[in-house]
Order: structure tokens, then C-alpha cells, then sequence
């Protein structure tokens, strides 16, 4: 299960990587999007990975996951959307401004 | 009792310009009693120090890095501070009087407070490295105070030559301060001042020396970096009479008495500072007698003693020491009366050119009187202090020639005379080139006698100057027996001030510089003609602005290389150096623990593959936008599940949601954006950004891969453990959220809120133009209110609201809480836009959305004052528990009501953007 992760990370990172080399705004927000979740996963299975639970604690304190990783994984993808959406209005008004969506408006193609 | 002493002039420094502006009470006034005060401090506190005693106030700042909040108050701080705040009070009212209103204003007051508590630190600071920020402040005051004059080039120039060469030797200084602080393993002066053993046998002491001295020797201006010090005369007279004389340039000297315990006393220290200040004297005195200029003079000279005073130093004998320390108040008190003299002169005349002044005692008998009496002191004529200190230089480097160690030494007393001579011709230059010498040339004012009170400051100067000279014993010797001592750290030596020894060597030193000083200048025609004729004229500012120069240059060269006004190029540049340093830092490591794998079962394995093939998906076919956003909504979807199977419901219900709006924001920006992205020709760069893609992906692979690998006790116990008792809440993710680490949270909402209203900004004003045909070329359907969602959505609102406040309710104990809560509310009243249309949606949705957001980041942190009235940190949580019927027994804690803050900030964040973008589309029908 751990290797089936590392790969899965380390692809949805390759595509986020490549996707914020492109020179329009559009495939940049796709990329970051993409590597908020690549980053988040990761983040997130710094805590183990542990199946059939949750982290309630009701019911006694065996088998838990490890909240710590969750909690913070959950206000980053809300922050990751607010950055999202920044990122998305920057792009608009980038398209309005220079009349062109491309990241440099203008360079390397 | 030192620390506020310290601070004083830089409160003096706040309180100038709120004082002249809203009380009318001239800054001069201020500025002036804040130096006084100090003053009196000082004396008071300075007659302990008298008697031996040391004064020491400490005070932890930073104990992590060894910086303290620490003064002490020995001889050598006190002469210095007695300099510094004395000649200030001189100075500040010299300038009132100097300077006009218009000139000055409360900004140069402002200056001179802020520069005189930088000298006052550095010479009553205790710790090594607070030393050091007090040494900076001064360079940088000083840089404030010469390029004072703004609209001057001259003094813009003169200024930054000066911080660029202090500024570089203050590098210098801070690295043989810290490695003197590393060696003794204290940065307490106490410590280091004991340290000698250790450090002068340390193998770094070379280094220490060397980078010392470069600190010293800049801001001293010895040679070879004495060039800054003539061009810093642009800056108005005051402040030269305070920045040379007494408080500047003293400063390198002070460190050399400073730190002589520690690192004076070997050959090293010996050839270095006494070679630097016998070239300094003397280039100084030669050069000084060339200027034109009254101020270029009294700079040269300046420098010359300073290399005097270096030299001293350098000899290491106690006497030395003591004559050094006595030339040191001597040349403040001579050379500030001085500079102030030149200042009446330029001001009464209107030029400093002494070829255009001549014969001025005519005009001006009394300050012409004043100004030969501080001239004569810095001859060195008998009866004044100058000559007292001359005289004892002079013994000293007698007593090292006849010592008889080196066979050159007696080259000090022949370079000590001839440098007599030319102080002799120079000071000789200044009183009758100026006040004798025919009648003045085409001067631009008539030369008259200046106001009563500009006059006073000098004449106490030149008072001081007789006093010393011809009663040092009474005046001057406490002083200089408390501040020699604290120098050499040992019982003093014996000696005598006195103006007759006898018919000793250095009286026949002293008449051999007066007749032949005299002689030197009544030949000065030819000399000087000599002179002009000479083809090498060093000009270290020259060096120093090519130096300065090709820096600006290369700078230039550098950033052209790496940025091209491409943020394309630097996503490039930032990502390959990620890569780079995680593979650097992953060198050598052992990657790979032994911690046990779980088998990997195949609804894990067909998510797995899923979430792969839809990132790739993104990324191959992100030219087709529409395909591209389905592929990330897919991506978004796994990921959700994978949270949900790895036991993680609250993030899988997060994430949910969160796609959901990411979605729907994707989509409305789409509407303005093209379509497609136009593919690419240059294969070459595809390529690269793919194998740098790749090879980003195994990195992170394998940093994912031996992480998890790992194993290792978290630090989570605790949190489990806590969540109930401590907490009050069961769902232990929430209680972190809302109770144990409620700070982060709040500033996460923060966060949120400035993202929100830089999209409120951005979106001000924003007018985009739609497409007119979807990317087949097909006619945009533009089909306002769909039946079937409208129908939908009406219905489904009402039980949205309901389950996001049982989200809400139910968080602490369950997955839930405000994040969730916020976003089902927010994505139930955006379908309500999307379904019916912003015209008429908004108006049902009477609120203020940025008035929403503040006011949950405002309950949130009301909250945690709240605890405060109950005295508990901040953000403490009390609970109790209520049952409601449905959502059972819930816990209503404070906690609950912080969560209400991250739900509303939520929801109002999510309002405000989607409904925002939304909303351009609106504006675009309009315009």
C-alpha cells in the first residue's frame, strides 16, 4: 500500500510540475490545484495510513489515526481553495490588463 | 539606570518632531535638554567610576544567540560618553544658532539625537554583538547626518562613500566579533576582556586582528581607507564639528581602547595598528597642508590624528596608552572648537576658500582670537592641551627607539617630528592664511563678527583648551586616570603632566617641528607648486566608485542572466532549484527504514489508478480545458475517497466539498478565458519540462516512500489522550482545530479572508468580454433559469441549511464542524445563484459577504480574549453540555463559539469569490 501511494504521489506531482511550466494562466491553476492535492495526500499519510476508523475517540483509543496530520491537512484545503481562487481571478484580470492569458504575456512559448 | 540612559536620545529623537510641530518648541530646545540630561546622568553616574567602581546592567535579550540587553559603564565608556553628550550639547547649540529654520528643522535634530544614542550605546554596551547593532546605527546615522543636504550630489555622494565604506568594514568587524565571541564562549566584554591567554593563542587570532583592524581602520578612516572622510565634509558644519571631532570617526579608536586588553600586547597587533598609524599620520598631516579648502584642511588633519591616536595604540606601552587616551579628548576639544570656527567664517564671509579669505582679523578680531588659540592647540604650543599630548607621543617613541629592539625603531621618532612640522605648517596655514596675509579676495559677504551666542560654544571649548594645558592635573587627570585605566585593565604607570620636564628629547622634538613647521610655511609657494606637480595623486574615492561601480554592474549582469521578465522562466528556475536541494539534502541518507508495509487491497489499487491516470489525463490534455477540468474534478473526487478510506472522514467531507466549489469556480472563470490552449511548437521545451516533471515526481516519491517507511512514536498520543477530558469533544481533529491548536486556526481564517478581499480588489472594476460560440463553433447556450435546477435547488436549500447546521452542531464530537458546515451552506446558496441568477439571488442574500468574513474572524478572536476575562490564556476553552433532540447530547463550549467565526468566515469567503466571478459575467452583459 505504501509504494501504491509514493507512485500515486509522484505522478500527481509530475503532472502538477509540468502543468505549472505551461505559458497560459489556465494549465498554471490546473497544475497548482493538482499539487495542493499531491502535497495534501502527502501531508496527510504522514500520519500512517489506517483503515476501518476515525479519529473518535468514544469509543476507546485503539486504533486511532493520527489526528495531528488530518487537522492540519483540513485547513490546508480550504487555504488551498482561497489560493485557488486568487489564482484564478489573478488570471482574469491578468486577461483584461495585458490582453492575453499567457503567464509572461509574451517570452518562451 | 544605563539602559534608559541609552534610550534617552532616541526617545529625545521621537519627541523632536511632534514637539516643534504641535507644541511650537523649537527642536534645538529639545534635542538640546534630552543631550543635557544625559549629560548629568552620566556625570552622576560617573562618580562611582571615579573611585574604581564599574557599573554593570544586564538584561537577557535573546540568551539563544548571546545577545543581551547589557551596558557597563568603566573609564574609557565615561570619557567617551562625557565626549559624546558634551560636545553634543555644544554642537546642538552651535547649529541653533548655525542654521537656520529652514535649513535645519527638527529633522536634523532628529538626526544628531538618533546618532548621538548610536554612540552612546556602542560605548556603553556590554555585549559583543549589541556592540555591533549600535556600531551599524552609527554608520547608518552618520550616513542620515552627511548626506543631510539632499539636494546636494555632493553630499548624496559623500554620504553613500561613507556608509559603503563603513558599511564594509562594519562586515568585517561583525565577523572578528563573533569569532572573539565564539573563542571565549561568552559575548559579555566581562568575559572577553579576561580572555587574553585564550585568544591571542588561538590559531585564529590573525584573522581576529585583521578583521578588527578593518572595522577599526574604516571607520577611523586610517589608511588606506581614509579617503571617505574628506568627501563626508559636504555635510553641514555642526555636524562635521560633532562627527569628526568627538563621536565618528572616534569610534574605531574606541575599540582599539576597547579591546586592547584582549588583543594588544603581540608583534602582530604591534606592526599592523602602529604601521597603519604611522601612515595615516603622516599622509594625513601631508595632505592636509594642500587643501584649499578650511574643512578639507581640518579633515586631513583630522585623520592625521586619528593616526596619531593609532599609532599610539599600536606601540602597546601603558604610557602609550595613557598619552593616546589623553590625545583622544585633547584633539575632540580643539578639533570641535575648530570646525566650528571654520563653520562662523564660511557663515560670516560666505566662503571657506583660503585663497579667497585673507586678512579677516580686521573683520573678525574675536573669533580670529578663538580660532588661534584651537589652532595653536592643534600645533601643539606650549600652554595648551595639545601640547601636553604631543609631548608624551613624542617621549613614547623616543623610549622605543632607545629600547633598541628593532634597529628601524628610531625611524618613530624622526616620522613623529617631520609629522610636528607639517602639523606645525598646517595650523600655521589656517591662522594666517585666513586672519593675516593681505586683505580678502571678491569674498561674497562682507566678513562680520557672528551673534553673541554662536560664539559661546567655542569660547567653552577653547576655555577647556587652556584649562588643559595649562592646569591638567586639576582638570583633566581623574578623567584620564579612570579611562587609561580601564584600558590597560592594570595599575596605571607612573607619569607626570606637567609643561616643563626639563630639557628632555621631546622638547627638542617640539622646537625642531616649530622651526622648521615655520619654515615649511613660509615656503609654502613652493611646496604647494611642487606639489601640484607631482604625477601621482592617490583618489581612493575614485577607487572606491569604479569599486562600487563594476559591484552595480556585475549585480546588473547577474540579474540579466536569470531574469528575462519571464515568470514562466523563474517557475522553471524555482522548481529545478526545489529539486536540486531536496536531492542534495537527500545525499547520504538512509532512506529506507524497516517499518512494515500493509498489503495493498484492490479497491485501493483501482483508486489508485484512477487518481494516476486522471492527473496525467489533466496534464496531457490540458489544451482541451473542458476535458481538463472534468480530469481534475476526478482527481479531486479519489482524492476524497482516499481520505475517506484511510479513515480520515472530516477531510473526506472537506475535500468534497471543496471540489464541489473548485469546480464551479473553474467553470465561471473558463466563461472569460479561451477555451483551448494553442499547442505548442517548440517540442525541445515540452520535453524538458517533462523530465524535469518527472524526475520532481520520483523525488517526491521516494521522499513519500521512506517517510512512510519510517517508524517512530507521534506525537499524537497526547492529543488523543486530551481530546475528551481536556477538550471536551470526541472528534479529536476538531478539538485540535477549535481548542488545541485554535491558533493556527484563526490565522488559517486569517488567511482565507485577505485571499477573499485581494479577489474583492481584484475583481473591482473588472469588465471581461464572453465568448460568443463554445470551442466547436457552436452557437453559447445562454439559457438563464433551467427549469429542472431551479425546481431542484428550491428544494434542496432548506435541507442543505439544515444539515450544515447539523454539521455544525455535531462537529465536535463527529466529523463536522465550521470548515465543513461553512462549505455546505456556501455551496447550497451558490447552486441558488447558478440556478436563478445573481439579480435575483442577491438581493435574498441581504449581507455584506467581506462584512461576514470580518465578523468571523472577529468572533473567532473575541473568543479567545473572552478567556482572558477569566483568567486563562488566550484561547482557553470552558464547556458544558446540552441535549438537543436528533443531534443528542452536544457539548456548548466557547469552543463551539470560535467554530462559529471559521463557519462564517467560510461561508462569506465562499460567497464573496463565486458569487463575485459570477457576477462579472452580469457586468460584461451590461457593458
Amino acid at each position: 500500500m505504501e509504494l501504491t501511494l509514493s507512485i500515486l504521489i509522484g505522478t500527481m506531482t509530475a503532472s502538477a510540475v509540468y502543468l505549472l511550466l505551461r505559458a497560459r494562466t489556465f494549465p498554471v491553476v490546473l497544475g497548482l490545484s493538482l499539487l495542493g492535492y499531491a502535497v495534501n495526500i502527502f501531508l496527510f499519510a504522514s500520519g500512517g495510513l489506517t483503515r476501518n476508523s476515525a479519529p473518535l475517540v468514544e469509543h476507546g483509543l485503539k486504533n486511532l489515526p493520527d489526528p495531528l496530520p488530518q487537522a492540519l491537512v483540513l485547513t490546508a484545503i480550504v487555504i488551498g481553495f482561497g489560493m485557488t481562487a486568487f489564482l484564478v481571478v489573478l488570471a482574469l484580470r491578468a486577461l483584461r490588463d495585458l490582453g492575453d492569458d499567457r503567464v509572461d504575456g509574451g517570452g518562451e512559448e | 539606570m544605563l539602559f534608559l540612559l541609552v534610550c534617552l536620545p532616541f526617545l529625545g529623537a521621537l519627541a523632536v518632531y511632534p514637539a516643534s510641530r504641535y507644541l511650537h518648541i523649537h527642536p534645538s530646545l529639545v534635542s538640546g535638554l534630552t543631550a543635557t540630561l544625559g549629560l548629568i546622568l552620566v556625570i552622576h553616574n560617573g562618580m562611582a567610576v571615579y573611585e574604581g567602581d564599574l557599573l554593570l546592567n544586564q538584561q537577557q535579550w535573546m540568551p539563544a544567540i548571546g545577545l543581551s540587553l547589557s551596558f557597563r559603564l568603566d573609564g574609557l565608556g565615561l570619557l567617551f560618553a562625557e565626549l559624546i553628550l558634551g560636545i553634543g550639547v555644544l554642537v546642538i547649540f552651535y547649529a541653533r544658532y548655525y542654521l537656520t529654520e529652514a535649513e535645519a528643522g527638527p529633522r536634523l535634530y532628529a538626526f544628531l539625537l538618533l546618532f548621538m544614542g548610536a554612540m552612546l550605546g556602542l560605548v556603553l554596551a556590554e555585549n559583543l554583538l549589541l556592540m555591533l547593532v549600535f556600531w551599524e546605527l552609527t554608520s547608518l546615522a552618520s550616513f542620515l547626518l552627511i548626506g543631510f543636504r539632499r539636494q546636494d550630489a555632493e553630499a548624496r555622494q559623500g554620504a553613500r562613500l561613507a556608509l559603503f565604506v563603513t558599511g564594509g568594514g562594519g562586515f568585517a568587524l561583525l565577523a572578528a566579533l563573533i569569532i572573539l565571541g565564539q573563542i571565549v564562549g561568552s559575548y559579555e566584554l566581562s568575559d572577553v576582556l579576561t580572555s587574553r591567554e585564550l585568544v591571542a593563542n588561538h590559531p585564529l587570532y590573525p584573522l581576529i586582528l585583521v578583521l578588527f583592524l578593518l572595522g577599526v581602520g574604516t571607520k577611523s578612516a586610517q589608511f588606506p581607507f581614509h579617503f571617505w572622510l574628506p568627501h563626508a565634509m559636504a555635510a553641514p558644519t555642526p555636524v562635521s564639528a560633532y562627527l569628526h571631532s568627538a563621536t565618528m570617526v572616534k569610534a574605531g579608536i574606541f575599540l582599539l581602547g576597547r579591546f586592547f586588553p584582549v588583543l594588544a600586547g603581540t608583534d602582530l597587533w604591534f606592526y599592523l595598528v602602529s604601521g597603519m598609524g604611522l601612515s595615516t599620520l603622516l599622509l594625513g598631516a601631508y595632505y592636509a597642508l594642500f587643501q584649499h579648502d578650511l574643512k578639507g584642511l581640518l579633515a586631513y588633519s583630522t585623520i592625521s590624528h586619528l593616526g596619531l591616536i593609532t599609532l599610539l595604540f599600536g606601540l602597546g606601552t601603558p604610557l602609550g596608552e595613557v598619552a593616546a587616551v589623553f590625545h583622544v579628548i585633547n584633539h575632540a576639544v580643539f578639533k570641535a572648537s575648530l570646525f566650528m570656527a571654520a563653520g562662523i567664517i564660511d557663515h560670516e564671509s560666505g566662503t571657506r576658500d583660503m585663497r579667497k579669505l585673507n586678512g579677516l582679523f580686521k573683520y573678525m578680531p574675536y573669533t580670529a582670537v578663538l580660532a588661534m588659540v584651537a589652532a595653536a592647540a592643534m600645533a601643539g604650543v606650549p600652554l595648551l592641551n595639545g601640547f601636553l599630548s604631543k609631548e608624551m607621543f613624542f617621549g613614547e617613541t623616543v623610549a622605543l627607539s632607545w629600547l633598541g629592539e628593532a634597529s628601524w625603531h628610531w625611524l618613530f621618532p624622526l616620522a613623529a617630528t617631520l609629522a610636528g612640522i607639517l602639523a606645525v605648517a598646517y595650523s600655521l596655514r589656517f591662522i594666517h592664511d585666513v586672519f593675516f596675509n593681505g586683505e580678502p579676495r571678491d569674498l561674497p559677504k562682507l566678513p562680520h563678527e557672528p551673534p553673541r551666542w554662536m560664539k559661546v560654544p567655542v569660547e567653552i571649548l577653547v576655555v577647556l583648551c587652556i584649562g588643559v594645558g595649562m592646569f591638567p592635573n586639576y582638570t583633566v587627570r581623574p578623567l584620564l586616570e579612570a579611562a587609561a585605566g580601564a584600558v590597560l585593565q592594570q595599575p596605571l604607570p607612573e607619569f607626570s603632566l606637567s609643561i616643563w620636564h626639563g630639557f628632555t628629547p621631546p622638547l627638542i622634538m617640539s622646537l625642531i617641528a616649530m622651526g622648521a613647521g615655520i619654515a615649511l610655511y613660509g615656503g609654502r609657494k613652493w611646496v604647494i607648486s611642487v606639489h601640484d606637480r607631482l604625477p601621482l595623486q592617490l583618489n581612493g574615492k575614485w577607487m572606491a566608485e569604479r569599486m562600487l561601480e563594476s559591484l552595480f554592474s556585475f549585480g546588473a549582469k547577474i540579474d540579466r542572466l536569470l531574469d528575462n521578465r519571464s515568470l514562466q522562466r523563474y517557475n522553471f528556475l524555482l522548481l529545478i532549484s526545489a529539486v536540486a536541494v531536496g536531492a542534495f539534502a537527500l545525499q547520504g541518507e538512509t532512506l529506507f527504514g524497516s517499518g512494515e508495509a500493509t498489503p495493498a487491497s484492490i479497491p485501493a489499487l483501482v483508486g489508485g489508478f484512477l487518481l494516476a491516470a486522471g492527473s496525467v489525463t489533466t496534464a496531457a490534455l490540458h489544451g482541451r480545458r473542458l476535458v481538463a477540468v472534468i480530469m481534475l474534478g476526478l482527481v479531486g473526487l479519489i482524492t476524497s475517497l482516499l481520505f475517506a478510506y484511510f479513515s480520515a472522514p472530516d477531510l473526506a467531507l472537506t475535500q468534497l466539498l471543496v471540489e464541489i466549489v473548485t469546480v464551479i469556480l473553474v467553470l465561471l472563470a473558463m466563461y472569460f478565458l479561451p477555451q483551448t490552449t494553442p499547442p505548442v511548437s517548440n517540442l525541445g521545451l515540452v520535453s524538458r519540462d517533462v523530465l524535469l516533471g518527472i524526475v520532481a515526481g520520483i523525488g517526491v516519491g521516494i521522499l513519500c516512500y521512506s517517510m512512510l517507511m519510517q517508524q517512530g512514536e507521534s506525537i499524537s498520543s497526547y492529543y488523543l489522550a486530551q481530546s475528551k477530558p481536556g477538550g471536551g469533544g470526541t472528534n479529536v481533529v476538531n478539538v485540535i482545530l477549535v481548542d488545541f491548536r485554535g491558533f493556527d486556526t484563526m490565522g488559517e481564517i486569517t488567511v482565507l479572508g485577505i485571499a477573499a478581499v485581494g479577489i474583492f480588489a481584484m475583481i473591482q472594476g473588472l469588465v471581461l468580454k464572453g465568448p460568443r460560440q463554445d470551442w466547436r463553433g457552436g452557437a453559447w447556450a445562454r439559457d438563464p433559469h433551467p427549469v429542472l435546477l431551479v425546481t431542484v435547488s428550491k428544494l434542496l436549500l432548506p435541507i442543505a441549511l439544515l444539515v450544515s447546521v447539523f454539521l455544525f452542531l455535531r462537529g465536535h464530537n463527529e466529523p463536522g464542524g465550521g470548515f465543513v458546515a461553512g462549505l455546505v451552506t456556501g455551496v447550497a446558496l451558490i447552486l441558488q445563484y447558478i440556478a436563478e441568477g445573481s439579480d435575483d439571488t442577491r438581493p435574498r442574500l441581504p449581507w455584506n459577504y467581506l462584512g461576514l468574513i470580518g465578523a468571523g474572524v472577529l468572533i473567532a478572536v473575541l473568543t479567545g480574549l473572552g478567556s482572558w476575562l477569566f483568567g486563562f490564556p488566550f484561547l482557553t476553552t470552558s464547556f458544558t453540555y446540552v441535549t438537543l433532540p436528533i443531534v443528542g447530547k452536544f457539548e456548548l463550549a466557547s469552543a463551539l463559539l470560535f467554530d462559529l467565526g471559521v463557519y462564517l468566515a467560510v461561508v462569506g469567503t465562499v460567497l464573496l469569490i463565486l458569487s463575485g466571478i459570477g457576477g462579472l459575467s452580469r457586468r460584461e452583459r451590461e457593458a
